[in-house]
């Protein structure tokens, strides 16, 4: 066996840019949340607080309605993407002409920037010149705007998530159910199964690893969007769909108040990692189990 | 594979991807909308198209800087990823390091961070202390380069892990039995049967970086400023240029698209983490 300083040469470069990039500004953020700090105040001074962003964070009504509204938004979205991609995944399965071309056309969302998603979606549901609030009012007589309703907007947000990342769901699920095994399913039809059973004991425990990978993708991103809700929403109306990375954006931003959101921050990205450490020991369990 | 209607099939899907191509159909009909016709009633066909606002992004110098920025940008940041990754991955794989599977986890906390707050480190450090005499990282190609790499970079190793995990390790054992140096075993054995993998992963962290907005907006102001940045400034105090923004939109999708149409099939296997043997 060759020596492990090999080893830690081919990562090294890895190491050194993500040292750099990744954990300075973390190690500089981690410093800041201990301040009290606006660096475009006419006192820019860094004034040293302890823990008291900590202890403001506890009950801060503004940030637990976003933990809130991002917990509420992340279920939502990911259970539909869920269902809805497993429902086509499962029509993937068949054979049909054409599959090749619609499964090509249902990817297309996967590739657009989030940014350019949130205009689309702002251009087809702004009031004065989106399609969607014009025909559901001229059709059904319903007076739909993001600007005003927060659910509108809220729900809004929520088809938009679903028409950009129920793709990958449906991409994932798909593999994972062409390599599932035969064997299994024709022994439980021989045993007398009926389809319910099958899906439940055998369909679902087959495939969870997959689900789960996908949740933790889609919750690692859900936790830090930005682009696509800035550009729909704002954040608003009122705090409707201020989720996490929105709120500190604009904890940052337009209020200047850098030390306090540095403080969310910090404690955004521990539950974020704690969530998606769970999530991985969980995707990883059956295959420690096998070996 | 069961027999089943075909007609019910397509009639399914062709609903699907009208849902699916709608707003993407819309987009384009608004950039071949002239300003003021915006404010009628919106008309799902398409009469008469105007190609102004074409005309006006393509013949803006600026714009096409930027498209060549994002260019740029986007496949060094993807080399650099697959590249780094891969040599990672193969650490990771061969070799019994202490810690190596912390490691491996640590390495995807990077791209949890919530970008807002570490603008402002990343400024800090690119204007102050990554410099040397005049040359500062801030608003520079390689710059960007290198910030993407927090995300991809991560991304990368997660994707080519399994990739790296599934070539066996007796292959690399009979090639130093036959007395290769490591650099011909990495480069001339490992590397070839790690192809599909590296595609897969130098696409998808292509397409992440061609995306960025948030970092780009804020780490450069005009030397390496990149087309999802140009969208934005498109969205005034005075009103939303809407024709122009959704044209930025069009040239933004098209090269992904390209790019992208190109792996199409292999794609699935880089999105799932190895939860999916494929």
């Amino acid at each position: 066996m060759q020596s492990n300083r090999l080893g830690w040469i081919l990562l090294a470069p890895t190491l050194v840019i993500l040292f750099f990039f990744g954990v300075l500004p973390f190690i500089y953020v981690v410093y800041v949340s201990f301040h009290q700090w606006n660096p475009f105040a006419a006192d820019p001074t860094m004034i040293f607080n302890g823990a008291d962003n900590f202890r403001k964070i506890v009950f801060d009504t503004e940030f637990l309605n976003s933990v809130g509204v991002t917990v509420l938004f992340v279920l939502f979205a990911v259970i539909s993407e869920l269902v809805v991609g497993y429902i086509l995944a499962q029509a993937f399965m068949k054979e049909f002409p054409g599959k090749a071309i619609f499964r090509t056309i249902h990817t297309l969302p996967l590739i657009m920037a989030p940014i350019i998603v949130g205009s689309v979606w702002k251009l087809m549901m702004t009031p004065s010149i989106g399609i969607i609030p014009h025909y559901l009012n001229e059709w059904f007589g319903i007076t739909v705007n993001i600007g005003m309703s927060p659910v509108a907007a809220f729900t809004t947000i929520i088809v938009m998530d679903i028409w950009h990342w129920t793709p990958l769901v449906t991409l994932t699920l798909i593999a994972a159910l062409v390599s599932l095994p035969p064997d299994p399913f024709k022994q439980a039809q021989i045993d007398g199964a009926n389809k319910r059973q099958i899906f439940f004991h055998i369909t679902v425990p087959m495939i969870a690893p997959a689900v789960v990978a996908t949740v933790f993708i889609r919750l690692m991103d859900a936790l830090r969007t930005v682009d696509e809700v800035w550009m729909l929403t704002g954040g608003g109306p009122g705090s409707a769909t201020r989720f996490v990375g929105v709120h500190i954006f604009k904890e940052v931003f337009p209020k200047t108040n850098y030390g306090y959101g540095s403080t969310i921050s910090v404690i955004v990205l521990y539950l974020t990692i704690v969530a998606c450490w769970l999530l991985y020991v969980t995707m990883l369990a059956p295959r420690n189990k096998k070996e | 594979m069961k027999k089943n209607n075909p007609i019910i099939a397509i009639v399914f899907w062709s609903l699907v991807s009208f849902l699916t191509l709608f707003p993407i159909y819309w987009l384009f009909v608004i950039s071949v909308k002239p300003a003021v016709q915006l404010f009628s009633t919106p008309d799902v066909m398409l009469s008469d198209p105007y190609w102004g606002n074409y005309a006006k992004v393509w013949g803006d110098r600026l714009l096409r800087s930027y498209m060549v920025n994002s260019l740029v940008i986007s496949t060094g940041n993807a080399l650099l990823c697959t590249i780094l990754g891969f040599f990672a991955c193969y650490a990771l794989s061969r070799f019994k390091m202490a810690g190596k599977e912390s490691l491996f986890f640590w390495t995807i906390t990077n791209r949890m961070a919530p970008p807002a707050v570490f603008l402002l480190p990343l400024f800090l450090l690119m204007t102050q202390v990554y410099a040397v005499g005049d040359f500062r990282l801030l608003d520079t190609r390689i710059g960007m380069i290198l910030v993407y790499c927090t995300f991809n970079l991560p991304f990368a190793i997660w994707t080519l892990r399994p990739t790296l995990d599934g070539i066996p390790k007796e292959l690399d054992e009979a090639a130093y039995v036959d007395g290769a140096s490591s650099w011909k075993v990495i480069t001339e054995i490992v590397f070839p049967l790690c192809r599909p993998g590296l595609a897969v992963t130098l696409i998808l962290t292509w397409v992440f970086a061609w995306n960025e907005y948030l970092l780009a907006a804020t780490l450069t102001n005009f030397n390496a400023r990149t087309l999802t940045t140009g969208l934005s400034e498109y969205v005034t105090t005075t009103g939303t240029e809407w024709g122009i923004m959704a044209t930025i939109s069009v040239f933004t999708l098209i090269p992904a698209l390209i790019v992208f149409g190109l792996v199409q099939k292999h794609i699935v296997a880089g999105l799932t983490f190895g939860a999916v043997k494929g």
